[in-house]
């Protein structure tokens, strides 16, 4: 059956991808929506016997290398973990998969788009089920390598293959760390499979390593890489500045990959590892650090962007943070809820945001819409339901997965997690005025969009509605019903068993009742708030931005992240190369080199040519003198 | 009255093969020339051998004079009829202008 679930994805890309020519475009639609959904079905009955029965395997397919003591397998790993991804990265996928039907209809390349989509799941898939470092980075590469596709998808628009080429030059970075984690594992360890190294890991605490002349536990080297290769992958600050570019894919890829699984894969390998990083408290102080500043730094970009996308795309980046903090302040389990409850909603934004796309015929600036929610009933309806999932309105999905990460970075009792908790309702206050800013400001207020007229404006397909209100049900129930497997406090069946480590177990005292009440109260109050902000009283908001147009711009340019990163890597690089093909490349290796040889013989055989006159007397004088030269040399010796 | 021997034998036979050699490369005009210079060089041969052949009281000499004739005799034919078919095809057989060969 886990095969089954691995190959069907692999099996469609195959067949879509090789042969979609000659399938044509419908039947290439339902042969990957059909194989993935199969999957998702399967992955949903696995879950289940994850949950009643505590199933746990190990699947060995093959064997993938075997040298001296390195044994690497292709394996499927079966537990609560990796269950958890399985139902969260095909059920998106088959949502989207079905979703992409009816959003790139007007699209000429629908067979290759279907045909990536499988890909990236397989590759997904591969990466949350293996059993070691290097599968998993085998998965994560290929994800990369999805991603680099599906961003790159409309390859005639230069933008989109900038973005495509950032996003896979920035992951490069977070990848080297986490190659290098990997090798430090192996040079450590000697086996790079999960259960062994992580069985081996109370030995090797005190282990120290020379890392750049400094003398570093090995331990919390290890945690730093890992956790490098986690924040490229998962946009966290410093790397993040490439998932806001990536959203020049087609939006069901941003939905799918930036914000639902790709990205998460970083909260995953964090989880994944949490017997190693539960060892290195500096490690894990680094990650609530990072993740912290990451939530705040992204959530006052989103206040004030325009485009559609990016603003969700800002607020992925948000989420990731509070994921990356929930497992800094060592609550793996929640940081593995909010993922599952946000991949419910963030999907669903994100889709719902490409039916307004679709819709607007491909605007996604906010300031262009407004006041069409009556007619966009559907869409409306569900994109609230996302945004209070989001914001964390009480009862929603959001709100069980977001208090409790606040709740135990409180409980954590230690300063990274008091001021995570700051970071954090700060934060949740942020999150909730940019998603009311987008809605009020696209479907409320009056209609701005001057190339289209209000009246050809209508919903979206059918097709495209349905997964979203799939979606739509995880996103106001998939807390509710899930709060007490993924977090109970007193779950007599424990769900994670082993694939989870706390070294110290949660606390499970209750945080004082403030904390708890203090975000959903937040939350409510700034959906009027809001309404008053950008619909009643705009002028609040311009005054605001008229009187603080130096923060404003700050925000605008995103703390002005791309253009240091232009100032301090991409310019410098530039010039060395330029330096090294001006003059290295042309002057000295194709000066000497292979233009050098070719001129040389063009003078050699420009002069050889003058010996040919074409007079036979000419010929034969040399014929003779050559002869007697020979004679004569013949007879004297 | 002088008593010729082989010594003037061979000098005549050299001053007829120099003649033949510078023959073939001072000739700027006529291809002819070039084939009568080449006969020319075949005769100085010929004295030699016969010469040789006297004075060593061998037949050899002689016999190999005669196939030497022979063989110029079809070389010439060979020559001369080259030369035609080379003035049919360019109208012309000066060797100045025989310049074909040149790259």
């Amino acid at each position: 059956m886990e095969l089954t679930l691995l190959f069907l994805p692999l099996l469609s890309f195959i067949i879509t991808g090789f042969f979609g020519k000659y399938l044509g475009d419908r039947t290439s639609e339902i042969i990957t929506s059909l194989f993935v959904s199969i999957s998702a079905v399967l992955a949903l009955i696995v879950f289940y016997q994850v949950i009643t029965q505590g199933y746990e395997n190990n699947i060995v397919i093959a064997s993938w290398f075997h040298s001296g003591s390195l044994n690497v397998n292709w394996s499927i790993k079966v537990d609560a973990l990796s269950a958890v991804m399985l139902v969260v990265v095909t059920l998106i996928s088959s949502l989207v998969h079905i979703y992409s039907i009816g959003y790139m209809s007007r699209d000429p390349h629908k067979a290759r788009f279907m045909a990536y989509l499988s890909l990236f799941t397989f590759a997904m898939l591969t990466l949350v089920t293996s059993d070691n470092f290097l599968q998993l980075f085998f998965g994560w590469e290929g994800v990369g390598l999805c991603s680099y596709f599906l961003i790159g998808f409309w390859y005639k628009k230069d933008s989109a293959n900038a973005a495509a080429i950032k996003a896979f030059i920035v992951n490069r970075v977070g990848d080297f760390g986490f190659a290098l984690g990997i090798f430090l594992i192996f040079y450590l360890f000697g086996t790079v499979n999960y259960n062994e190294v992580f069985q081996q890991i109370p030995q090797k605490l005190n282990n120290e390593l020379t890392f750049l002349g400094f003398d570093i536990n090995s331990i919390d080297l290890i945690c730093i890489l890992l956790f490098i290769g986690a924040m490229g992958k998962s946009a966290q600050m410093f790397l993040h500045t490439w998932l806001p570019d990536a959203m020049e894919g087609p939006t069901p890829v941003s939905a799918l990959i930036h914000a639902a699984t790709m990205v998460t894969a970083g909260v995953f390998l964090v989880v994944r590892c949490s017997p190693i990083f539960e060892y290195s408290q500096l490690t894990l102080n680094i990650i609530t650090f990072v993740g912290m500043s990451t939530a705040f730094f992204a959530a006052t970009v989103a206040l004030v962007q325009n485009d559609i996308k990016k603003i969700i795309a800002y607020s992925t980046c948000s989420q990731l943070g509070y994921m990356f903090f929930a497992a800094g302040v060592g609550a793996y389990n929640v940081a593995m809820f909010h993922l599952f409850t946000h991949a419910f909603f963030k999907a669903l934004l994100f889709l719902g945001s490409g039916s307004v796309i679709h819709s607007f015929k491909n605007e996604q600036d906010i300031n262009q819409m407004g006041g069409v929610w009556k007619k966009l009933p559907y869409t409306w309806v569900l994109m609230i339901i996302g945004t209070l999932a989001l914001t964390g309105f009480p009862f929603l999905s959001g709100f069980y997965s977001k208090d409790a990460i606040i709740e135990y970075a409180y409980l954590r009792g230690n300063t990274a997690g008091y001021c995570a908790v700051v970071v954090g309702i700060f934060t949740a206050l942020l999150t909730s005025i940019y998603s009311w800013r987008l809605i009020f400001k696209t479907f409320h207020g009056t209609y701005n969009n001057k190339k289209l007229q209000i009246n050809t404006m209508h919903e979206s397909p059918f097709v495209m509605l349905a997964p979203l209100i799939i979606l739509a049900i995880g996103a106001l129930f998939a807390g509710y019903f899930f709060k007490e497997l993924f977090i109970g406090y007193s779950s007599s069946d424990y769900f994670w068993r082993d694939s989870i480590k706390f070294l110290l177990p949660l606390s499970s005292d209750h945080p004082p009742s403030w904390i708890i009440y203090i975000t959903p109260i937040i939350v409510i109050l700034s959906i009027p708030l809001s309404y008053y902000l950008f619909v009643k009283n705009k002028t609040i908001t311009s005054w605001l931005k008229e009187e603080n147009q130096l923060l404003y711009n700050f925000l605008l340019n995103k703390w002005y992240f791309d253009e240091l990163y232009d100032f301090l890597f991409i310019k410098p690089s530039k010039k060395i190369g330029i330096f090294f093909w001006k003059n290295v490349d042309i002057k000295i290796i194709d000066k000497f080199g292979p233009d050098g040889i070719s001129n040389l013989i063009k003078i050699f055989s420009n002069k050889a040519v003058k010996f040919q006159s074409g007079f036979v007397y000419q010929y034969a004088f040399i014929m003779l003198l050559g002869f007697s030269a020979l004679l004569t040399y013949l007879i004297i010796i | 009255m002088i008593d010729i021997g082989l010594g003037h034998y061979l000098t005549l036979g050299a001053i007829i093969f120099t003649i033949g050699v510078v023959g073939i490369f001072l000739n700027r005009k006529n291809i002819i020339v070039i084939l009568m210079s080449i006969e020319l060089i075949l005769l100085a041969v010929n004295i030699n051998l016969v010469s040789f052949s006297i004075f060593l009281n061998d037949l050899t000499g002689q016999i190999f004079a005669l196939f030497i004739l022979t063989v110029a005799a079809a070389e010439a034919a060979i020559g001369l009829a080259i030369i035609v078919v080379y003035y049919r095809n360019s109208g012309t057989i000066r060797v100045e202008e025989i310049n074909k060969l040149k790259g």
